[in-house]
């Protein structure tokens, strides 16, 4: 059974107008969203701003109201879940964000900042709390000794360490990370990338990682979700989607990805202008003449395209 | 190469901090010639915006203190007026900013921020300005020049914005533009517009380009010669092919080798030891690198390291390249990371 | 923007209705109602003779009732008659309003003349010595009460040098008019005017201060320098005008500010304008012209919000109404 499975997912917004403000039309965030993601994988949601790609991690995580469509998390509808059990499911779902500087309160010592969830969750004298969160933020690299700090006295990348921290205090089993280094300096980024690799190993962990930097993602990914106006156009292997894209955004998407060998700039500059002609002459074979994006349809076993 | 258009010899820009002045670039000396994208390449705090907003006299005269050359036109602008000065900025030094949604004024239109620099620069006429204006937003790839001359940016898309940018800091054909991370606030697929419209542009100019940016991706695909900053200073500097082919200062190399793009299995990224040395804590004796790389011993270093000429047209600071090896986190095992997959 | 406009009155009715209503209650929740106001310290009023009096006015009515014809009277113009000046109160507001509106915009454009050239030295030259000063000034503007400042002025410009008159809005014995009577109501605006205007201005300095120093900064200031645009050009044309739009934007609710808040300076004053009306109307329980006057400054309120809503939206390019 897969850890999470997304179900045509919708996540409308209303947009008001007219003299008495009703509801005239909606903002499709996302739009028909399905997705799954196995115990120990990790699975890229990539995309342009305005895709719908945090819309739908938050959806996720419970912090978008669901239009309509499912979001099973070990088979359980969390929508439909109350009370204890609900409970449970908030555990075991995480989040990181994307900014290091303006995600932890800064008036808030390092010890509440993690120890926040735990706080919400179980009942901890000061004294085990402490030696727990101690232990965390030793797992994250950072001095024991500094919880007793404000995040105002970290780098950016241990900040974001001590975001890690937060989410992992509950054992959770799914991460959902939105952006988490798109704030950082590449090398503080490696850093963290290769921590986010370690723990997923040690707990056991699932990740969501939404990201709009196809490096990080083919870095990092299992699989990989292409978003494009609220719907998926592409999903597969991350090989298989670098090597083989399909769907004329992902293959937009893949060449506009810098070329790091100056030798082949100029080839990469006449791909891009191949593909932008496609994308005006062939537009209406990706799009339907509502201009909407199909349904994905499988390929082979693991890939599959937003074909008629 | 062309004719050089900007000398910038040992400059030194300090920032005071607490009535104390600490230098973020330290004695830096650059030459930008015709026809030629020199980028400078480094992470944050390492003095490469703080180099651009120098060159063009844009940053707070009241903190800062600006020493050695920047010589533009037979002249050193860091002697020049406020009006002086003036004279040459939007005229022949143009700059690209980073931020498209910001660097625009939201209360003014398009058509009249592009056409402002021309009313103090060119003698032209309200409709001639017009015209060149029209012009411009049509070489820059804006398609319904017309309608977008009068909209204001809030009307526009970021990357539209960004073409905008760059057509304020073109109005008057300067021979040199600064562009501080003109594609980093953008979506991937606008970034490569962005950066395709530039070459473009580049081929038809002469102007030569001072690129600043952090993503040595733009590099790779814009710049011809590269100079990577650390601490103030500039470590390496190269063709663009002899970069990435051949990097030799151990900065530049961990640098490559924390890109995911150049390990794109699932392989341990490089980390580089420490953390950047604030200004105030920067140790400014020997080799700035060597605390981050504790694993070379001391001799490796020079005691005053300086800029040597390696092969004709590549500098590399200090002598610790010469034995220089990568060290992975736990292992120590030598890790070798310029193959591409 | 006529859409605007309708809406914005539609959603006004209720809450203007809502208000008369907590009016009206907190009125008739005073102690004593207009006949003991009326009859005070009247050794002929006996209690038999207020009772009668009471039942023929209908106070003793349930409070729903009195409050349907207070509300169907008040939308038909009427807005009852004060039982201490023995007239209709619209006539008696007729004046005192203009009056009121009159002091309020002198001192509002006074506040402007003095704010908006002092906000901008400080923003320009933050941390100067003027800027210190104007700090300092802005400091000294806020903790001084309006009533023991406007009493300062009234004793030194009014008793002491006898420059200006201590009292009235005008001279009543100069025909009404006549270049004389202009004189002489200019003469008497002066010091209530200035004693408003003076410690009225801490708001619009500090927030056009802070908002140049934050404009300074950023991105398209830093384009304008680099187009090469010469220093005064880039604060006239590119901060100020960024930095104007909230003060413009304010200029509708600050008007309707001053006029429901000028009951200190019009009672040290004497002017008469609705604000000393007000206090006189307490003081004696004239419940009807009370309930007239918190009606009038809370619509007054209302009209300025969506004043300053339209003002914006035709000041700023990136605020649309419709």
């Amino acid at each position: 059974m897969s850890l999470l499975k997304v179900n045509d997912l919708k996540v409308h917004f209303p947009i008001r107008g007219g003299f008495f403000q009703r509801v005239v039309d909606h903002v499709r965030a996302a739009d028909g969203v399905s997705f799954e993601i196995q115990p120990g994988e990790t699975y890229g949601l990539v995309g342009e701003s305005g895709c719908g790609k945090t819309t739908t991690g938050r959806a996720v995580i419970g912090l978008n109201k669901v239009t309509s469509g499912e979001i099973l998390f070990e088979g359980k509808d969390l929508a439909k879940l109350r009370g204890k059990e609900k409970r449970l499911h908030t555990r075991d779902i995480q989040m990181i964000f994307q900014d290091p500087y303006s995600s932890l309160n800064v008036r808030k010592r390092v010890l509440d900042i993690v120890a926040e969830p735990l706080r919400n969750f179980e009942r901890l004298s000061p004294d085990e709390e402490k030696k727990r969160v101690q232990a965390l933020i030793e797992r994250v690299g950072l001095n024991p000794e500094s919880i007793y700090r404000y995040p105002h006295q970290f780098s950016g990348g241990q900040r974001q360490r001590i975001g890690i921290a937060r989410a992992l205090t509950l054992n959770p089993k799914l991460i959902v990370a939105d952006e988490p280094v798109s704030a950082l300096d590449v090398s503080v980024q490696a850093q963290v990338l290769n921590f986010m690799q370690d723990i997923q190993k040690e707990f056991n962990l699932s990740y969501l990682f939404i990201s709009h930097d196809l490096g990080v993602i083919q870095h990092l990914c299992d699989r990989i979700g292409i978003m494009y106006r609220g719907r998926l156009v592409e999903e597969g292997l991350a090989d298989e989607i670098y090597s083989n894209p399909k769907h004329l955004y992902t293959k937009r998407l893949i060449s506009a990805i810098p070329e790091m060998d100056p030798a082949l700039r100029l080839e990469k500059t006449h791909l891009r202008q191949a593909i932008d002609d496609e994308y005006r002459t062939g537009y209406d074979n990706y799009f339907d003449k509502d201009g909407r994006i199909f349904d994905l349809k499988k390929i082979s076993d693991t890939h599959s395209v937003a074909l008629p | 190469m062309g004719n050089t258009v900007l000398e910038i010899e040992n400059l030194r820009t300090s920032f005071s901090i607490k009535g104390k002045y600490y230098a973020a670039v330290d004695d830096v000396s650059l030459k930008i010639h015709e026809n030629e994208v020199l980028a400078i390449v480094g992470e944050s705090g390492c003095g490469k915006s703080a180099l651009a907003l120098s060159i063009i006299g844009l940053h707070d005269a009241r903190v800062t203190k600006l020493e050695g050359q920047v010589n533009f036109k037979g002249q050193n602008l860091l002697n020049l007026s406020r009006a002086r000065l003036n004279k040459i900025r939007g005229k022949d030094m143009g700059m690209i900013f980073q931020d498209p949604m910001t660097a625009l004024n939201p209360l003014s239109t398009i058509g009249s921020q592009i056409t402002e620099p021309m009313k103090y620069h060119l003698k032209l006429s309200q409709a001639d300005m017009k015209k060149r204006t029209l012009e411009l937003l049509r070489r820059v790839g804006i398609k319904n020049e017309n309608r977008v001359y009068s909209q204001y940016p809030h009307e526009l898309s970021g990357g539209m914005r960004q073409r905008v940018v760059i057509a304020v800091a073109l109005a008057c054909d300067p021979i040199l533009l600064i562009a501080d991370e003109p594609t980093t606030a953008l979506d991937v697929t606008i970034q490569a517009q962005i950066m395709d419209l530039m070459k473009e542009l580049q081929a038809q100019m002469k102007s030569g380009i001072v690129l600043i940016t952090h993503d040595l991706g733009v590099v790779a695909e814009m710049a011809d010669r590269v100079a990577v900053m650390y601490a103030g200073q500039i470590v390496e500097l190269a063709g663009v092919n002899e970069m990435f082919k051949n990097p030799l200062h151990p900065y530049t190399r961990s640098l490559l080798s924390s890109i995911p793009s150049n390990m794109p299995d699932k392989g341990r990224l490089h980390v580089i030891q420490g953390i950047v040395p604030s200004l105030q804590n920067l140790d400014r004796e020997g080799c700035r690198f060597a605390p981050r790389i504790p694993w070379i011993p001391q001799e490796d270093h020079e005691k005053d390291p300086v800029l040597h000429e390696v092969e004709p047209g590549h500098f590399v600071r200090c002598t610790c390249y010469k034995n220089f090896h990568l060290q992975t986190e736990e292992s120590g095992v030598e890790k070798h990371v310029f193959t591409k997959s | 923007m006529l859409t605007f406009i309708l809406r914005r009155i539609l959603v006004m009715i209720p809450q203007l209705l809502l208000l008369s209503v907590i009016i009206f209650l907190l009125a008739k929740a005073m102690p004593g109602d207009a006949l003991t106001g009326a009859f005070q310290g009247n050794p002929e009023a006996n209690a038999e003779h207020m009772e009668e009096l009471r039942e023929k006015l209908g106070f003793n009515d349930p409070w729903y009732e009195q409050y349907g014809r207070w509300v169907t009277n008040f939308v038909q113009g009427d807005m009852g008659m004060s039982y201490v000046h023995k007239q209709k109160v619209t006539s008696l507001l007729g004046n005192r309003l203009s009056n009121t509106v009159l002091l309020s915009l002198t001192t509002m454009i006074t506040i402007y003349l003095i704010a908006i050239p002092l906000g901008i030295i400080a923003g320009r030259w933050n941390n100067s010595w003027a800027d210190k000063a104007i700090v300092t000034y802005n400091y000294f503007s806020i903790a001084t009460p309006v009533f023991i400042f406007a009493l300062i002025m009234l004793f030194i410009f009014g008793f002491y040098f006898s420059w200006f008159p201590t009292g009235r809005s005008v001279d009543i014995t100069i025909q009404n008019g006549t270049w004389d009577y202009f004189v002489s109501k200019a003469n008497h605006l002066v010091l209530p005017t200035l004693s408003g205007a003076i410690i009225g201005t801490a708001g619009t300095i500090q927030y056009l201060r802070n908002d140049i120093i934050d404009t300074k900064l950023k991105d398209f200031v830093k384009t304008a320098r680099a187009k090469g645009v010469p220093e005064g050009r880039v604060y006239t044309r590119h901060i100020l005008r960024n930095s104007l739009l909230p003060i413009a934007a304010f200029m509708g609710y600050e008007i309707t500010l001053l006029i429901s808040g000028s009951v200190f300076i019009e009672s040290i004053f004497s002017y008469p304008g609705l604000g000393q009306l007000f206090i006189q109307s307490i003081q004696t329980r004239d419940f009807t012209v009370v309930s007239a006057l918190v009606m009038i400054s809370g619509a007054a309120v209302i009209i300025g919000t969506m004043l300053s809503d339209i003002i914006l939206s035709i000041v700023d390019p990136r605020i649309r109404i419709d």
